[in-house]
């Protein structure tokens, strides 16, 4: 491990998905301590991006260096590795529906960390309690609501102790009121360093936790710095003419 | 009345003799379909996830067995292949080895239906926590794939024990076979196929009735009741 190089670095990452360029030489650096915010219009590439970096999709170009280390895509313990290390949120949560929410966070922790049963239901049970949910351990994801789903998610991320987390639109698939359960969760996280990148559409939150915005659009990083620049009033930017509409369109809603 | 209180006990003389071939088709069936459970899964598993020229192989192998009868398979492979290639399985052993391949072929078609109506986000959840692909597969998606399966397999179930009957073509002394002896030689062919009809009846209802209740019993709690029977509803399932 190199200590001066970021904790997690993409560089140049392109994709082209059925002749449709989707990402175009897009590259992030992660720090400890960060909280990279990606906003920007649906199908702008966010989602794709998040997935590049933990290879869930595979990059046409680009690479991705953990501690200073680039990762050989072609190796599937690297690849495992890396998962390992790099964390994912997913905006529908993508529980296994067949398992409570401790076997939830338990599987992973025992086919990969190679934990006993006993063990890695006892570090899940540890888990579910930091994100409020000891008392619903038992119980199975369709049993629970939207909001204490994707805290499952975040613990069952959480337990293979990630360096750093990817949230995709954590709380698009949620119901209003149910939005501030799970934020109120990453907000913690973000309090004790997780280093994160997070696509959402949570404006409130991406202005007061981010230590920098990333605006996308049509694959590519088209802004980026402080939420204090971008968002300040009279900053004639991009990402703060996005912010405008996406607040109107919101209010518009509420007063229906 | 006196011809039907001697077909009567012609049908009640013959019963342990038949019911001995109810044990040997219960037998064949079960190793049938556990073959065609050991072979289809795998082989669907391969059809989703392999590359393209195994892909096609498992294709090849299932548009086989699926597009030739049952009946010409047991000769072609009991008195042909098997001949040729000098196995000797016996009677039951065959008839068991042929139902059970092609039986491979259409359950694997059944588990493949399966594994591709669960959303992928599921798979992608795993491999996003580091799982390989494999555990993903074995612990994410099969238990999945399997639950949802088991209306589909109880109905593969019944064809099969019905094919079965074919068997008789080779000899193997199953039900059809036994009945069809004591036919010929009693000449009661009414009473003795209606008996043999009725215990074919049985042994389905009773497995069919042995698949729904495990299909309840592994019922994911909270999911809504796949069947539309009605004699369940969904929400909070506590199980039976």
């Amino acid at each position: 491990m190199n200590a001066s190089s970021p904790l997690l670095q993409v560089r140049g990452v392109s994709k082209t998905l059925g002749g449709r360029a989707i990402l175009h030489d897009v590259s992030i650096t992660v720090d400890p301590g960060d909280l990279k915010v990606l906003i920007g219009p649906s199908g702008a590439g966010k989602s794709t991006f998040l997935q590049c970096i933990n290879r869930l999709i595979a990059p046409d170009e680009g690479e991705i260096l953990l501690n200073g280390m680039p990762i050989d895509g072609s190796s599937t313990a690297e690849l495992c590795r890396l998962r390992q290390e790099v964390g994912m949120i997913f905006q529908d949560f993508n529980l296994f529906d067949h398992l409570t929410a401790e076997a939830n966070v338990a599987l992973a922790l025992r086919k990969v960390r190679g934990l006993s049963s006993d063990n890695a239901g006892k570090r899940a049970r540890k888990e579910l309690e930091r994100v409020g949910l000891a008392s619903r351990a038992g119980l199975y994801p369709a049993q629970l609501s939207g909001g204490q789903k994707q805290r499952v998610a975040i613990a069952r991320a959480l337990a293979m102790e990630p360096k750093v987390l990817l949230l995709d639109e954590p709380t698009s698939a949620l119901d209003p009121e149910l939005v501030g359960e799970v934020l109120a969760v990453i907000r913690d996280l973000a309090a004790g360093g997780m280093p994160m990148i997070m696509a959402t559409h949570q404006m409130d939150f991406a202005r007061s936790l981010a230590t920098e915005i990333l605006f996308m659009e049509q694959g590519r990083i088209i802004e980026q710095g402080s939420p204090a620049d971008l968002l300040a009033t009279g900053a004639n930017t991009r990402t703060r003419d996005f912010c405008s509409r996406l607040i109107a369109s919101e209010s518009g809603k509420a007063g229906a | 009345m006196d011809a039907f209180l001697h077909s009567l006990t012609t049908v009640f003389n013959a019963l342990p003799y038949i019911a001995q071939g109810a044990f040997v088709t219960i037998v064949m069936v079960a190793g049938a379909l556990s073959l065609g459970f050991l072979l289809g899964l795998p082989l669907a598993v391969a059809q989703v996830y392999a590359p393209r020229p195994v892909r096609m192989l498992v294709g090849l192998y299932v548009w086989f067995f699926r597009g030739v009868p049952v009946l010409l398979l047991l000769f072609l492979f009991y008195f042909g292949l098997f001949n040729v290639i000098g196995l000797d399985l016996g009677m039951i052993g065959s008839s068991c080895a042929v139902l059970g391949l092609a039986s491979a072929a259409y359950q694997s078609q059944i588990f493949r239906g399966s594994i591709q109506s669960l959303p992928s986000g599921q798979f992608k959840a795993g491999r996003a926590l580091g799982m390989t692909d494999m555990q993903c597969i074995r612990s994410v998606v099969l238990p999945q794939a399997l639950r949802i399966s088991i209306p589909a397999w109880s109905n593969e179930y019944s064809i099969l024990l019905k094919d079965s009957a074919m068997c008789f073509a080779l000899g193997t002394p199953e039900i059809m076979a036994r009945t069809h002896f004591v036919a010929s030689r009693t000449y009661e062919y009414l009473p003795l196929y209606i008996a043999a009809g009725c215990i074919y009846f049985l042994i389905t209802l009773a497995g069919i009735t042995l698949l729904r209740r495990l299909e309840r019993r592994v019922r994911i709690p909270g999911c809504a009741a796949p069947d539309m029977t009605g004699d369940s509803a969904g929400g909070m399932q506590t199980g039976i």
